[in-house]
């Protein structure tokens, strides 16, 4: 067994995927020779050949159009996007193709499409380059939007989102494709797509969390034991649907809940859940659910990102907000 | 800026300059013709039509059918059967040109329009009115017939085509003109204007994909004449791209069928995209819900009714095929029983229930659609025994 980076993972993930059915063709700019800008495709089109691990024109609603004429013929595309703030001239072949076509044609037409996005900030780029849009598509029927926090989830769960018939968004934490876990590809993975994990079992409060902000959650929990709190910390994975079972029992337990993303605030995954938690675990609350998240504003030129971003001490300052009702 | 007070008139800017030349879209450049507006029969060097008059007596059949197809959804209309409906009229030889030109392997990415492509791939008329009288979204499975759903969003098919034709090569189902496959893409001038069909040109020249795009320029884009979409004749625009283009006089049954025939035997081959071009006339509204009389001359009208797609064929076959009134008559009988089974059928279309559209927007349904789907059904159940 070896560590393996998060990015190396999803590579892995793939290459495991397209062995396994020959209908996997992956597509998107620069991910043959050069094996994607951030390598995640390294080496695929030279095992697999071009006509599997295609180059495309630059141009995304290209590439996800395109993504389900194949489809419909059979195909599984996975396409990646170069960029998060790079989908949007994709997003009516997204919102109005790929979302609608099973309800459209009532069952007739499946599209297991899978749409590879590298999200999030943190890492010092240049404008469109850091964004977390993920509740754009998760606020659209028909879509599914999943994303993984760590390097045994990018391994299964890209795997499971190919053999999914529902279209998945994948957002990939592009500032945590470095991070490294042990990987064991001979154990299988414990769950199933759309469930969230809990990573930390903690009775204090819970942070709810996903993607990037897995790891800075648990380095907020660990921090916390120092003040003699002890928190849960649950890895969505799953945006839409919400795990919502895996929700409520750990609401239920600790009574307190923060949810941290990356994504503005307004209307943002934290507000679904704050709904669906007041609904279902009122009276189980010690206090309002609350929400560390990025601020209502575009994403910031990069040396403002720091204080952008929910870090470690915004977390912990979170937690006293929720731990002081 | 000061604020607007209601009853003064809009300010209006003094025009921007006029292009130094005019627009060449809309100019009659030479077209593909095989039968004059008068029916009689002309030679072209590059196509020639290689059926005979049975054939054209086919193609007859399927115009007057679809014609009074259309007719039909278009008074199902008025008369408040269907919410809208786009009307093909004066586009049959395009549409039973092409379409008659397609191998039964061939797959087909219409628009919204595409009744009498419809019809030539075997989809039941009834089928095509689901969408307009709102019980579904494309009520039939493109695979019976290989003809793909309906699709609104203008030009974006385009790009599923292209995908598909990738597909196709994918399956090594290319490489026979005859016997292979091949996808064509239908649009119209409007949808020439869009991303989408662009990056479809794009895509389709580089990966050589066997996609034949079937451009119909009716001239009008709703209220918005040819030339807002383009300073050049729309066929030219594939040499750019990198493949052929050729423009094909729209309402003339045998060359839609000879140019269509010789751009899918090149796909099929695995030689690669063709842009064929339409030339013909939306002789009605945009849909239903249009006014032409708003931005169109009727002149415009009366001059393209005597270029006639049937017209002409009916010339055609009573002068040099020898071919009686009986014939005429029976097409008319066929067509006005079939107007009626559709009339019949129209109206006996079932209404949809809304728990049942729950289930079809994933394949694996979500917890949390699953418990809105029985709330729904609750509430719904709740008024069970009401008045």
């Amino acid at each position: 067994m070896t560590k393996i980076t998060l990015g190396k993972a999803i590579n892995a993930g793939l290459r495991a995927a397209m062995e396994k059915d020959p209908k996997v063709v992956i597509m998107g700019e620069d991910i043959g020779k050069l094996g994607g800008v951030f390598r995640v495709t390294e080496g695929l089109q030279k095992d697999f050949g071009e006509d599997r691990v295609i180059d495309t024109p630059l141009a995304e609603s290209g590439i996800i159009g395109t993504a389900v004429g194949l489809a419909l013929r059979g195909y599984r595309p996975v396409c990646e996007i170069q960029f998060d703030g790079f989908v949007f001239p994709a997003y009516d072949q997204i919102i109005n193709q790929v979302a609608k076509m099973h309800y459209r044609s009532e069952g007739r037409i499946k599209m297991p499409v899978v749409i590879r996005i590298p999200y999030g900030g943190g890492i010092g780029a240049v404008e469109h380059h850091s964004e977390s849009p993920e509740t754009l598509f998760a606020h659209v029927p028909g879509l599914k939007v999943v994303s993984c926090g760590d390097p045994v989830d990018a391994y299964w769960m890209i795997q499971q989102a190919i053999s999914s018939d529902d279209p998945v968004v994948f957002f990939e934490p592009k500032r945590r494709y470095h991070e490294k876990a042990e990987l064991d590809e001979s154990v299988p993975p414990v769950q199933p797509l759309h469930q969230a994990k809990v990573v930390r079992e903690g009775t204090d409060a819970t942070l709810f969390c996903y993607g990037p902000m897995v790891k800075t959650c648990l380095q907020a929990a660990e921090a916390a034991v120092e003040d003699g709190r002890n928190l849960e910390v649950v890895d969505l994975r799953t945006i839409a649907p919400l795990d919502l079972a895996t929700i409520f029992a750990s609401v239920k337990k600790t009574r307190r809940a923060l949810v941290v993303h990356e994504a503005p605030l307004s209307l943002g995954t934290g507000s679904e859940i704050a709904a669906r938690v007041t609904e279902e675990c009122f009276y189980h609350l010690e206090a309002p659910v609350l929400r560390v998240t990025g601020y209502d504003t575009p994403y910031p030129p990069s040396r403002m990102e720091d204080d952008y971003l929910p870090d470690l001490d915004r977390v912990l300052d979170g937690v006293d907000r929720v731990m002081g009702y | 800026m000061s604020e607007s007070v209601p009853g003064t008139p809009p300010e209006v800017f003094a025009p921007v300059e006029a292009p130094v030349s005019p627009p060449q879209a809309s100019e009659e450049v030479e077209f593909v013709q095989l039968l004059t507006p008068e029916g009689e029969r002309v030679e072209h060097p590059d196509y020639s039509f290689d059926l005979g008059d049975e054939a054209i007596k086919g193609f007859y059949r399927d115009m007057v059918l679809v014609r009074r197809i259309d007719a039909e959804a278009t008074a199902l209309q008025r008369q408040g059967e269907l919410g809208l409906w786009a009307s093909l009229l004066g586009q049959e030889a395009a549409q039973i040109g092409s379409g008659r030109a397609l191998n039964d392997r061939d797959m087909v990415f219409p628009t919204y329009r595409e009744h009498g492509v419809a019809w030539c791939q075997g989809v039941d008329p009834l089928r095509l009115l689901g969408l307009f009288r709102g019980v579904d979204q494309g009520g039939w499975d493109p695979k019976d017939n290989n003809f793909h759903l309906y699709t609104i969003v203008i030009g974006a098919q385009t790009l599923h085509a292209t995908g598909y034709a990738m597909g196709q090569q994918r399956d090594h189902a290319i490489g026979d003109a005859e016997n292979g496959e091949a996808t064509i893409a239908y649009f119209g001038d409007g949808a020439s204007s869009q991303g989408d069909v662009n990056e479809a040109f794009i895509w389709s020249s580089v990966f050589n994909a066997p996609v034949v795009f079937f451009c119909q320029n009716n001239q009008w884009a709703i209220s918005e004449p040819i030339d807002r979409q383009t300073r050049i004749p729309l066929y030219q625009r594939a040499a750019g791209f990198g493949f052929p283009g050729v423009r094909v006089d729209g309402n003339d049954v045998l060359a839609t069928y000879a140019v269509t025939q010789q751009a899918m035997k090149r796909a099929r081959e695995g030689s690669g995209p063709t842009l064929i071009e339409a030339y013909t006339y939306r002789m009605g509204a945009h849909t239903t819900s249009d006014d032409p009389t708003k931005y169109r001359l009727n002149e415009d009208l009366e001059h393209w009714k005597l270029k006639d797609p049937i017209e002409r064929v009916h010339a055609y076959l009573t002068r040099h095929a020898g071919v009686d009134h009986n014939f005429f008559d029976e097409i008319e009988a066929e067509a006005d029983k079939i107007a009626a089974v559709l009339r019949a059928g129209c109206l006996a279309l079932p209404d949809p229930v809304l728990t049942d559209f729950f289930q079809h927007v994933y394949v694996e349904e979500t917890p949390q659609l699953a418990e809105q789907r029985d709330q729904f059904a609750a509430y719904a159940a709740s008024f069970e025994g009401e008045g």
